[in-house]
């Protein structure tokens, strides 16, 4: 049974060794040495005495909590609708579609429909307002960002309400709650779990969405994912890009932290 | 009232689907255009496919983007299934507790972390950038993907079937072939799956860690599409919906198989 059991647990383990372990260390690595290999801070000393690091950190926190916060408002009356349907599966399998056609694909939908003569100028020509410049501004990253990111909220908060016990919201009926204090006093409270994974699965990935500020936001260094990508694959500086991902993991590590404890919080009470 | 309520409700779900398929209708529409950009309808025309068809380049990435997804897909499947068994069987929960950290850290970094570190790491150990970096890295971080999927299953799996299959004289080989292996099939096959897609859609770790010699459909329609609007990538994008379709409809077809087989179970 012994060998039995590192049969299995052999391939895997090697596999977090050099995939999961090794990338870790080496990134952490890079990001603390100079060009000689040799120990230093200058990397972290450099970034946060950088006011464009610091704008560029401050300002990817904000785009990803605007993205975050916007799909979130758009995706919990979807989910809560959702889980009301008949023929649910099929609704949810209309949803989950879009995530399945290539991310490149819809973005490059996206430089059609916002160009000066795309489909949204047409329409806002046709009310009268002139031909507008949409495509490479902050609003076309964070519309299709959000875009992209809709249906990875829409699942997890649909799973949250779907799991409540239909016996507790007509007790409430029952006991002479209107329609929105069964929302306000119990699907929301009780679907909160869902709310938060939802977070996490667009706060994160939100960080580091670099194809769609070259292809949508305009080319600039907006995110810390951009600057990563410009550090590792354009300049070539890979310690500094390092000490980015390294800053861009602890934000991160943070974030679910926070977002963890809410829930922790929850079961106690 | 009651009523009023619905059709709000309704409104709304068809104002996000709307909102959903647009874009991807949207690019599907001009790729029957014959004009050049995606702002004004020429005629219908066939010929953006034709240019589709006969551009070696782009099908030769197609069919190695297919393959690159199903081999990595496959054998991720296989190391994830094995971690799956190996955590399930792991005695002590602090143990499980660690291997199961260790698994959801390439779930949940940011793409650019992923692709940024296995870059310095294929070239810290002088693996040249082309496939078989990017092979490595698909079934990286798509292991585990499976596991998550595979896990539930073994957990709900009834322990009393193995003992009593080895009381009656099962070997550890048929205990996993007739019992271990049927029950967990469901969640290897949407691991399966959801590995396959992961592979497939991925951009951001192939972008990092591919090099030059190779490319995948996405990096390509990446450095298409920075170049300006070319309607044989719409072209492309209705080909590869319909073939999503297809997808949907086996699994949907699987999925229905499953149910139909359980169903008497639960009778």
């Amino acid at each position: 049974m012994k060998k039995n059991r590192l049969f299995f647990l052999l391939p895997y383990s090697l596999w977090i060794l050099l995939f999961v372990i090794a990338p870790m260390i080496l990134i952490a690595f890079d990001a603390f040495t100079g060009s000689h290999g040799e120990f230093t801070w200058s990397n972290f000393v450099q970034f946060f005495s950088d006011t464009t690091f610091l704008r560029m950190t401050l300002n990817s926190f904000w785009y990803a909590f605007l993205i975050t916060v916007i799909t979130l408002l758009i995706s919990y009356p979807m989910a809560y609708i959702l889980s009301h349907m008949k023929n649910q599966q099929f609704w949810l399998l209309l949803i989950i579609l879009p995530t399945w056609i290539n991310l490149l694909l819809k973005a490059y939908a996206f430089i059609g429909i916002f160009a000066r003569d795309g489909l949204v100028n047409h329409f806002l020509s046709f009310f009268g307002i002139g031909p507008a410049n949409i495509l490479f501004t902050d609003f076309a990253f964070i519309f299709v960002a959000t875009y992209i990111e809709i249906p990875f909220m829409i699942l997890p908060i649909y799973n949250a309400i779907c799991d409540i016990d239909p016996a507790l919201i007509n007790a409430a009926r029952d006991l002479g709650a209107s329609k929105w204090q069964v929302l306000g006093k119990i699907i929301w409270p009780l679907s909160r779990s869902g709310v938060e994974s939802g977070i996490q699965a667009v706060f994160i990935p939100s960080l580091s969405l670099f194809m769609l500020t070259r292809l949508i936001g305009g080319n600039r260094v907006i995110t810390l994912g951009t600057a990563i990508e410009e550090y590792f694959l354009t300049t070539m500086n890979w310690h500094m890009g390092s000490t980015i991902g390294v800053v861009l993991i602890v934000l991160m590590l943070i974030v679910m932290l926070t977002t963890n404890r809410k829930r922790h919080h929850q079961e106690v009470r | 009232m009651k009523k009023k309520h619905f059709v709000w409700s309704r409104l709304y779900m068809a104002i996000v689907l709307f909102m959903m398929y647009l874009p991807i209708f949207y690019l599907i529409f001009y790729s029957f255009s014959s004009g050049k950009n995606m702002s004004r309808f020429r005629h219908f025309t066939w010929a953006h496919y034709v240019t589709l068809f006969h551009d070696d380049r782009l099908l030769a990435i197609f069919i190695e983007t297919i393959m690159l997804a199903l081999l990595s897909s496959l054998v991720a499947t296989l190391i994830g299934t094995f971690g799956a068994i190996a955590i399930d069987q792991a005695k002590s929960k602090k143990f499980k507790g660690i291997l199961l950290a260790l698994n959801n850290i390439l779930m949940v970094s940011p793409d650019v972390i992923i692709g940024a570190s296995f870059l310095i790491f294929f070239t810290a150990l002088g693996i040249s950038l082309g496939f078989g970096s990017v092979l490595l890295s698909h079934i990286a971080f798509s292991i585990p993907v499976v596991v998550l999927m595979v896990l539930p299953r073994l957990k709900e799996m009834d322990r009393s079937l193995i003992d009593a299959a080895q009381d009656l004289g099962a070997n550890q080989f048929d205990v996993f072939s007739k019992i271990l292996l049927p029950v967990i099939t469901p969640g290897i096959l949407s691991g399966f799956f959801m590995a396959f897609t992961y592979s497939l859609d991925d951009f951001a770790v192939t972008f990092f860690v591919t090099g030059n010699g190779f490319s995948t459909l996405s990096v390509e329609i990446y450095s298409r599409a920075r170049q300006g609007i070319d309607l044989e990538i719409n072209a492309l994008s209705a080909l590869m919906f319909v073939f999503v379709l297809a997808l949907v409809f086996v699994y949907y077809l699987i999925e229905k198989r499953r149910r139909f087989k359980k169903a008497p179970k639960r009778g």
